[in-house]
């Protein structure tokens, strides 16, 4: 099995904080990886320590076969690195903010401007080619900051937290990227906050929290530990609650968790789950305005995994801070 | 998870880095001080300091000081103008510092991080990229002066000399506030802390008054001054005499600083996270 990146045992402490506590992480070729966690969990650090921003202080990572730390100078004529805030040049428009990382990774000239023209057609960037990029919105600046990333055509991608701020329209076109990037044969690491995205285009996924790899697996295998899909249903009338509570359990054959602000939920139990539940409230007459399929938010997940949620722990960090 | 060492890039022939091409320190330099250009030229404002005192202090100066040091103003200018090239080329390199440490503030530093390129290509970016800073304020000084009755007595030739020596001594100035916009986080405290530093250079130094007048430690300082070293040679190259030892002497001070300063500089670079 051959590996792109593999990082094991990544410690790295500021001071009396622990920043990564023992990291371990690998995707193999051709694959995305999913680092999930909450905000200060160690994602961001995991990122800059394998595009050899930052040198681990224990345990080491190795990038394209070659290690971060003694072959750094390898390592990044290998990889794309979108961060987490854009890091394109304001004051440049988007063509020479390209063109300049073009230069800068050696490309000839008409390789320079082909490419350019390509990854501006690509990202949805021609029209605002010529403007400086500090006219552009956020999701703009976001896209034109993956272009950079890829304009080396970069075996190895990493993208830190590419769709945080992004509208849903463009958070799937980001997607879209990223499927296509894989679809090529590049390998790409991604964190992300949402469980949704994870399962949305990783292969496999690394949740962690605390600088600690607190599970790790496929999102299948993932779903499988904080209980997969739920239905979740509001009755239009809150009358209802009790009788469609029964429905849910008759159905399911599973617990239904107490109602929130008027909303049930219940774990799916099989694949049939979900068009029984519409048949049988259909039968008895229950109104609902709103019904649907859920898959857990990080919230579930921490909580299956730790016991507390994610916001608490955020809570936790800022009184801490 | 299998160990590490397993993976070696035979396995995995996907990778296939970007072609490394030969000069390329020299290359992504230029590429970056290209950018610094561009930012330049889209911000004139940036340019209005390097406009503005070459005629505010060679007016100041010369109607203020010239009778009473000289006995006149066109008599002073002959010994003032070339002790501008000087000093204005120094005030001008401060900016080098606040630019770049805000450049370092930003995200951008990151990938220019993660890219295959020499670690000390962004600094001499920066620094290359200013000196079109230098070259206006000469550009200026030279055009306000010879308005208000300065002559360059010898030839085009020496008084480009003049220049070159003294952009070549801000381009190596500009390295040591290269050095402290990548040890510092904010760009005002570089511009106060360049402030301070580049004072006792310019005024410190026989730009105003003969330094026969002065002080006798205040002498010892002057003569040791490179910047006095590099006006005296400018004297000379604009308004003729033998000063072969103070251009040599200006220009081992510039190779000097920038021997010290641009490795402490890349090295603070290199450490900041």
């Amino acid at each position: 099995m051959s590996y792109a990146f593999q990082a094991e045992g990544l410690v790295k402490r500021y001071g009396d904080f622990t920043a990564l506590d023992g990291v371990d992480l690998a995707a193999e070729a051709g694959t995305v990886l999913g680092v999930l966690g909450p905000n200060g969990a160690g994602k961001t650090t995991t990122v800059r320590i394998l595009a050899t921003l930052l040198r681990p202080d224990a345990g080491r990572a190795i990038v394209g076969g070659c290690d971060v730390v003694a072959e750094a100078g390898r390592v990044r004529r290998l990889i794309g690195l979108t961060g987490q805030f854009a890091s394109v040049d304001g004051e440049l428009t988007g063509t020479e903010n390209l063109a300049l990382i073009g230069r800068l990774l050696d490309l000839r000239g008409n390789e320079i401007r082909a490419r350019v023209k390509r990854l501006l057609a690509d990202f949805d960037l021609t029209e605002a080619a010529r403007r400086p990029v500090k006219t552009y919105s956020g999701g703009m600046r976001r896209r034109l900051d993956l272009a950079a990333g890829l304009m080396g055509r970069p075996a190895i991608v990493f993208l830190d937290e590419p769709t945080t701020g992004l509208d849903p329209a463009k958070r799937e076109e980001l997607w879209g990227v990223v499927r296509r990037l894989v679809a090529d044969g590049t390998t790409v690491l991604l964190t992300t906050q949402y469980l949704d995205e994870a399962d949305a285009l990783a292969d496999a996924i690394t949740v962690i929290d605390h600088g600690r790899v607190i599970a790790d697996g496929t999102p299948a295998e993932l779903k499988r530990i904080v209980g997969g899909q739920s239905i979740v249903v509001r009755p239009a009338d809150e009358a209802d609650l009790d009788k469609c509570g029964a429905v849910l359990a008759t159905v399911t054959g599973r617990r239904v968790d107490s109602p929130k602000r008027g909303v049930l939920s219940v774990p799916v139990g099989s694949d049939g789950d979900f068009t029984a539940v519409v048949g049988e409230l259909d039968r008895v007459r229950i109104d609902v305005t709103e019904l649907a399929l859920q898959l857990p938010d990080l919230d579930d997940v921490f909580f299956k995994l730790t016991g507390h949620t994610a916001a608490e722990e955020t809570e936790q960090e800022a009184i801490a801070a | 998870m299998s160990t590490v060492t397993e993976t070696r890039p035979a396995d995995l022939p996907v990778f296939a880095p970007v072609a490394r091409r030969p000069f390329g320190l020299a290359r992504h330099a230029a590429a970056l001080a290209r950018r610094s250009l561009i930012k330049t030229m889209r911000n004139p404002e940036q340019l209005l300091d390097v406009v503005l005192q070459p005629i505010l202090f060679t007016g100041l100066f010369a109607f203020l000081l010239g009778g009473a040091v000289a006995g006149g103003t066109e008599a002073y200018l002959q010994s003032l103008v070339p002790g501008l090239f000087v000093m204005l080329t120094l005030m001008a390199t401060m900016q080098s510092g606040t630019s770049f440490c805000d450049d370092l503030n930003s995200g951008l530093f990151d990938r220019f991080r993660s890219m295959p390129i020499g670690r000390s290509a962004p600094l001499i970016g920066a620094a290359v990229g200013d000196v079109v800073r230098y070259v206006l304020t000469i550009v200026v000084l030279l055009g306000f002066s010879t308005l208000i009755g300065f002559r360059v007595e010898t030839d085009a030739a020496h008084a480009l000399g003049a220049a070159v020596l003294a952009i070549g001594l801000a381009f190596a100035f500009s390295w040591v506030f290269v050095l402290f916009g990548a040890v510092m986080r904010e760009p005002s405290g570089v511009q106060g802390l360049g402030l301070v530093l580049v004072m006792p250079f310019t005024f410190g130094s026989n730009l105003l008054a003969p330094t026969e007048t002065l002080p006798g430690w205040l002498q010892a300082w002057v003569d040791v001054n490179p910047a006095s070293v590099a006006m005296e040679a400018c004297r000379g190259l604009l308004t003729g005499g033998d000063v072969t030892g103070e251009v040599v002497s200006t220009v081992l001070w510039s190779v000097g600083i920038i021997a010290v300063f641009a490795p402490l500089a890349v090295a603070a670079y290199r450490r900041r996270v």
